[in-house]
């Protein structure tokens, strides 16, 4: 293998990675692909929901045969207290098209499926395989990769680093930091089981219709955190997930946080009864804009979560994965087919295609969020959540309090919690991080 | 068998989980000290997989075999040296079903 040489080595078979080298052997470079899990996605975790668009722009047909779970119809958002949830939710039959927007799926099954497509496209794909080191040459060029199977350089004119959030080779060859505390989130999660018409039932399903739930509120011990619940055709991914540096601070441990959401009164009548199958835990990019790290150098490019992109705002990761991966493979296969070297000049073409893409886009949008949240995580997740549901409570409770009391004793009780200053200023500041 | 959904353990939530251990080549080390940092420390909570435990002295020890390789500790305490942190070589470690 020392003596052949690729187009491109891909670092890892998740989302980016698989998009990324998919699209160069579709179009005739010689990939080599490299994954350190026994089979692509046995190092993967996602909640997970997969999007159709942006799937489509690399695999037209992957309704044909992808292993889809069910495809959303509904979703419900939920504001938390430890008794109660006040919650908003969208259900429209027009989910029930003929090429539905977004289905659930189960990452293990997905990537195997997507891994085999990238094998049928003609790239190679090694398992079982850690590289270990980026190979450099004297002028810092990265010319390839050295692995844990044999010491020899395996070489290539560029390397797509598609390693993960946690990703090690690009850190530690100094291309971008280790994410901060501040800047991931730990989430763990759990595969639950049920007879398909159980789900159906207790969701208000049919014929593969999904659901799915995303919660905010005391849950998170007023850490900066979000807990989800999906429906899969026979099972339910339930999880939770809060800021790294809000984990050290408080010291919370994140499996008595799941235990305690799938407890809640609103969740538990959900999961009643199922057979837990497994548990994950994973790290999420929550940096947002700010976060993103130099993006291609001289032989190499970096996608996916390794590169922070994540809309946490959305809770969309997977997509901006695959359409990283994609235009990394695009725009490398340009700069091949011109005949070109890999230098940091023509590769900087990624950049300038990510940036016309949705994807810088949408995290552009939400550059101040992470901010806000972060550093007011009692406000938005302890305080307000409870605010609301006191207030919604107080609304449907009826007894002999005249309704102009009740009003009066919600607007005092946001009042005294937040101070009229603090209600304006959360209310505005929220509003500029927003548009 | 159907789990009651109350109570688990975290020994009981790994053991749902498929691991291959690579025996006697641990991928994550913790640097001998004194007394932890409060990172260091933090990582008896906050560990998903509760791999970190304090010994009877006080300090911090770790057993990977049940690590979900999440990073949660490589990013609070690499950078200070506290501990190393690689991943199993190739085909060990966490293999997970669903994911």
């Amino acid at each position: 293998m020392t003596e052949e040489k690729f187009d491109a080595i891909v670092i890892g078979a998740g989302m980016a990675g698989n998009a990324a080298a998919y699209t160069m052997a579709s179009r005739g470079l010689k990939v080599l692909q490299l994954e350190r899990g026994e089979y692509p996605g046995s190092k993967n975790v996602q909640g997970a929901i997969l999007y159709s668009n942006m799937l489509e722009k690399i695999i037209p047909d992957f309704r044909d045969d992808a292993p889809l779970e069910r495809h959303l119809v509904e979703q419900r958002f939920w504001m938390m207290d430890d008794t109660s949830h006040v919650g908003i939710e969208y259900r429209s039959d027009d989910f029930n098209e003929s090429r539905p927007n977004r289905y659930t799926v189960i990452r293990a099954q997905f990537d195997k499926w997507f891994s085999r497509k990238v094998r049928e496209a003609g790239a190679t794909v090694l398992c079982e395989t850690t590289v270990t080191e980026l190979a450099r040459d004297t002028n810092g060029r990265v010319i390839g990769v050295r692995t844990d199977r044999t010491g020899d350089v395996i070489l290539g004119d560029v390397v797509v680093l598609a390693e993960g959030v946690n990703g090690l080779l690009g850190t530690r060859a100094g291309l971008r930091e280790t994410p901060k505390p501040e800047t991931v989130a730990l989430a763990v999660k759990e595969m639950h089981f049920l007879p398909e018409e159980v789900i159906d039932q207790r969701f208000g399903l049919k014929a593969n219709e999904g659901c799915v739930i995303e919660a905010a509120g005391t849950i998170s011990r007023s850490m900066a955190g979000l807990a989800f619940l999906y429906t899969n055709k026979e099972s339910i991914s339930i999880g939770i997930g809060c800021l790294v540096s809000d984990f050290a601070t408080t010291m919370e441990s994140p499996y008595e946080l799941l235990e305690s959401f799938k407890n809640h009164p609103s969740v538990q009548p959900l999961i009643a009864g199922s057979e837990v199958k497994e548990y994950a835990a994973h790290l999420i990019p929550e940096g947002g804009y700010k976060a993103i790290p130099q993006l291609f150098g001289n032989g190499w490019v970096v996608a996916g979560d390794a590169a922070q992109f994540n809309n946490a705002m959305h809770r969309e990761g997977s997509n901006l994965a695959m359409t990283s991966g994609r235009l990394a493979g695009e725009a490398i296969s340009r700069v091949k087919k011109r005949g070109a070297p890999m230098t940091k000049e023509n590769l900087v073409l990624y950049k300038s295609m990510l940036d016309k893409s949705f994807v810088i886009k949408d995290l552009r949008k939400y550059k101040d969020m992470p901010a806000l949240l972060h550093t007011n995580s009692r406000n938005f997740f302890t305080t307000y959540p409870q605010l609301l549901s006191q207030a919604a409570q107080n609304f449907m409770r009826v007894d002999s309090t005249p309704k102009i009391d009740k009003e009066r004793a919600t607007t005092a009780a946001f009042i005294k919690a937040r101070s009229r200053w603090g209600l304006v200023s959360d209310a505005v500041r929220l509003a500029f991080a927003w548009r | 068998m159907t789990i009651a959904v109350t109570n688990l353990r975290v020994e009981d939530k790994l053991y749902q989980n498929r691991y291959v251990v690579d025996s006697g080549r641990p991928h994550i080390k913790v640097r001998p000290h004194q007394q932890p940092s409060a990172n260091l420390y933090a990582l008896t909570s906050v560990c998903p997989a509760k791999c970190y435990e304090l010994n009877d002295e006080g300090q911090v020890e770790i057993t990977a075999d049940g690590c979900m390789e999440c990073g949660t500790c490589r990013v609070l305490c690499e950078a200070s040296g506290e501990i190393e942190w690689n991943y199993p070589r190739g085909g060990f470690g966490v293999l997970f079903k669903f994911g």
